[in-house]
């Protein structure tokens, strides 16, 4: 949990040497390649899979998700059923307050004032997003999250022919602007990353109706096409660094088995925040089965990508009662 | 380029990410604080929905989820956009184009307000101070003119929409479809919200002048207004319209007034003597 929390708020994952490891973990690392057919079997199925591409499962079902949740506030507006009132800031379902955490915090510190019905609203999304993983709001529920895979994909191919390129920022940035908006919020008594929070912007937009603001988050999009991949969502963006300290603890995760692995490093290569599958290298896992950490948006591409079922998806505690 | 990356060692390389990702917190941190600029200019004064807080603490409460916007009956409450800065997805509404004309009785906005931007304890017009009507050409007043007013308030396509409760006591029709024939032109005194809620109260208590214990029980105390807001005075022999004591600045006497420019606009600065929030 140290380990998660450490990484989360942007260390490098910490490697431990074999001599720490328990025995079992120690000794499938040193075997696991002497299956020379599986793997060979391995091979031949990526291969397979990168000829004929198919839709994958789990980012199908995700952006549907994604495209349900938003559509929702501006379908319960426009029809007026007072179903999902407000925006991802804030909102009402079926009367009940909602808010979301990092603009809650944001008022909170500026106003010093917290009336009922935002805790209420602030403690009911603390729980929800707790139960379901913490950064889980980025992938399922953000609309920022769904424009940047797209651009992600454009700027994948532009670096394909040389276009573009991928500059990495160190992922401390995120703590420090983090921190920065938590003091900027106290001392200036103004919920100052409202500003030019994306996900604000988009959500009001597409409810309210689109304004100037979208050019902000247009030139962030051209900004990760063309130099940074998925530069707001690894680098900058508090929202997720706020719902990643919520996820820390949550049964929700992404379930790793060594035994199953192969080190083929598909799942590290669509990952949003490859450092968080630092376990998957070789020699690396600690445990034979290792649960994915807090900073993980439980987008759930890689368990669509890994060609042996290594990752799973896993709802702790839910075994134990069923 | 590959090249000269290339021999950089890798602390070069270490120490030009560093600095790159510096450049990058600085970069978000300034322009998110460029947003302070529209406000402490005071490039823009809005109009805020009932209830809002002193212009500082409103800003700071605000969560910017449009749940006001929502509610309200007659769409007065526009959400800003980022030429306001740190204003962003805050509601103002625009009197001349949409008044609030508290045709929803109960401030459904206030209501539906999570964070208290919009003061929960307030619940009837009369406590609102949204700002202060200004009668700012008197010259152009119909009224100060001596002449009376026949038509539309504001022409056949004027979208705004009024309550009028002699036709629908419910639902707002626009302004457009209910045309006037005046022989001194009073629209901004005969539509002020608090003035019809004056006459109403008066009215309800001269049917019933027996059963006012009974009616207690049905009216709340603060209900009727206890101050005037607007009236066309008689000044040096011409009727002008004089804002009053009890005027909250919802702005219908702006959107209804048939000149252009208006001859009533809404201040709503911090630096009236009532300042926002709720009156006492």
């Amino acid at each position: 949990m140290v380990e998660s929390l450490r990484v989360l708020l942007g260390g490098t994952p910490r490697r431990i040497s074999k001599k720490d490891m328990p025995e079992e973990v120690r000794e499938l690392h040193q075997h696991k390649f002497a299956d020379k057919e599986r793997i060979e079997a391995i091979h031949i199925e990526l291969r397979e899979k990168a000829a004929n591409k198919q839709p994958e499962k789990w980012r199908r079902k995700r952006w549907l998700v994604l495209a349900a949740v938003n559509l929702l506030f501006l379908v319960s507006y426009y029809l007026d059923i007072q179903l999902l009132e407000g925006a991802l800031t804030a909102s009402r379902f079926a009367g009940f307050h909602m808010a979301d955490l990092n603009s809650a915090l944001q008022v909170m510190l500026a106003f010093k004032h917290v009336v009922i019905n935002l805790l209420i609203g602030t403690v009911t999304i603390f729980i929800l997003w707790w139960l379901l993983g913490g950064r889980t709001f980025c992938s399922w529920v953000c609309p920022y999250h769904l424009v940047a895979e797209w651009a992600e994909m454009l700027h994948l191919k532009l670096v394909k022919k040389g276009w573009a390129r991928d500059y990495q920022f160190d992922r401390r940035s995120r703590t420090w602007l983090w921190l920065v908006f938590v003091i900027l919020a106290i001392v200036t008594g103004y919920t100052i990353y409202e500003t030019i929070s994306p996900t604000g912007i988009l959500s009001r937009a597409l409810i309210y109706g689109p304004g100037v603001a979208l050019i902000w988050v247009a030139l962030l999009l051209l900004f990760e096409i063309f130099f940074s991949r998925r530069a707001w969502c690894r680098y900058a963006c508090p929202i997720g660094l706020t719902y990643g300290f919520v996820g820390i603890t949550s049964p929700f995760t992404v379930h790793y088995e060594l035994p199953n692995c192969f080190h083929e490093g598909e799942c590290r290569k669509v990952c949003l925040v490859p450092h968080v599958l630092d376990t998957v290298l070789k020699g690396r896992a600690r445990e034979i089965e290792v649960d994915i950490g807090a900073d993980c948006t439980r987008c759930l591409r890689c368990v669509d990508a890994c060609p042996t079922g290594a990752l799973t998806v896993k709802f702790k505690g839910l075994g134990d009662l069923l | 380029m590959v090249k000269s990356s290339k021999r950089l060692t890798l602390k070069q390389k270490e120490r030009r990410k560093f600095l790159g990702s510096i450049a990058l917190a600085v970069g978000v941190t300034g322009i998110s604080l460029l947003g302070m600029v529209p406000v402490i200019g005071k490039w823009v004064e809005r109009l805020r929905p009932p209830g809002a807080l002193l212009e500082k603490e409103f800003l700071a409460a605000c969560i910017k989820c449009g749940q006001c916007v929502q509610v309200c009956p007659v769409e007065a409450i526009k959400l800003a956009d980022l030429t306001d800065g740190l204003g962003i997805g805050v509601p103002y509404i625009d009197s001349r184009a949409q008044a609030c004309d508290f045709s929803c009785d109960g401030l459904q906005c206030v209501l539906a307000c999570p964070t208290g931007a919009l003061i929960h304890e307030i619940s009837f017009p009369s406590q609102v101070d949204m700002g202060i009507a200004k009668v700012v050409q008197p010259a152009q007043c119909l009224a100060v003119l001596g002449q009376g007013f026949k038509g539309q308030a504001r022409g056949p396509d004027f979208p705004g929409l009024l309550r009028y409760a002699d036709i629908d006591r419910w639902n707002p029709i626009k302004v457009a479809d209910h045309p006037y024939d005046l022989e001194l032109c009073d629209l901004c005194v005969r539509q002020c919200p608090i003035e019809i809620s004056i006459i109403e109260c008066a009215l309800e208590d001269q049917r019933e002048p027996t059963g006012k214990v009974a009616r207690v029980a049905q009216r709340q105390e603060n209900e009727c207004p206890p101050k005037h807001a607007i009236e066309l005075r008689d000044i040096n022999g011409a009727m002008t319209p004089v804002i009053l004591e009890g005027c909250v600045g919802c702005g219908v006497c702006e959107m209804i007034c048939p000149i252009e420019p208006a001859v009533i606009v809404m201040d709503a600065s911090d630096s009236r003597a009532n300042s926002r929030g709720m009156r006492t």
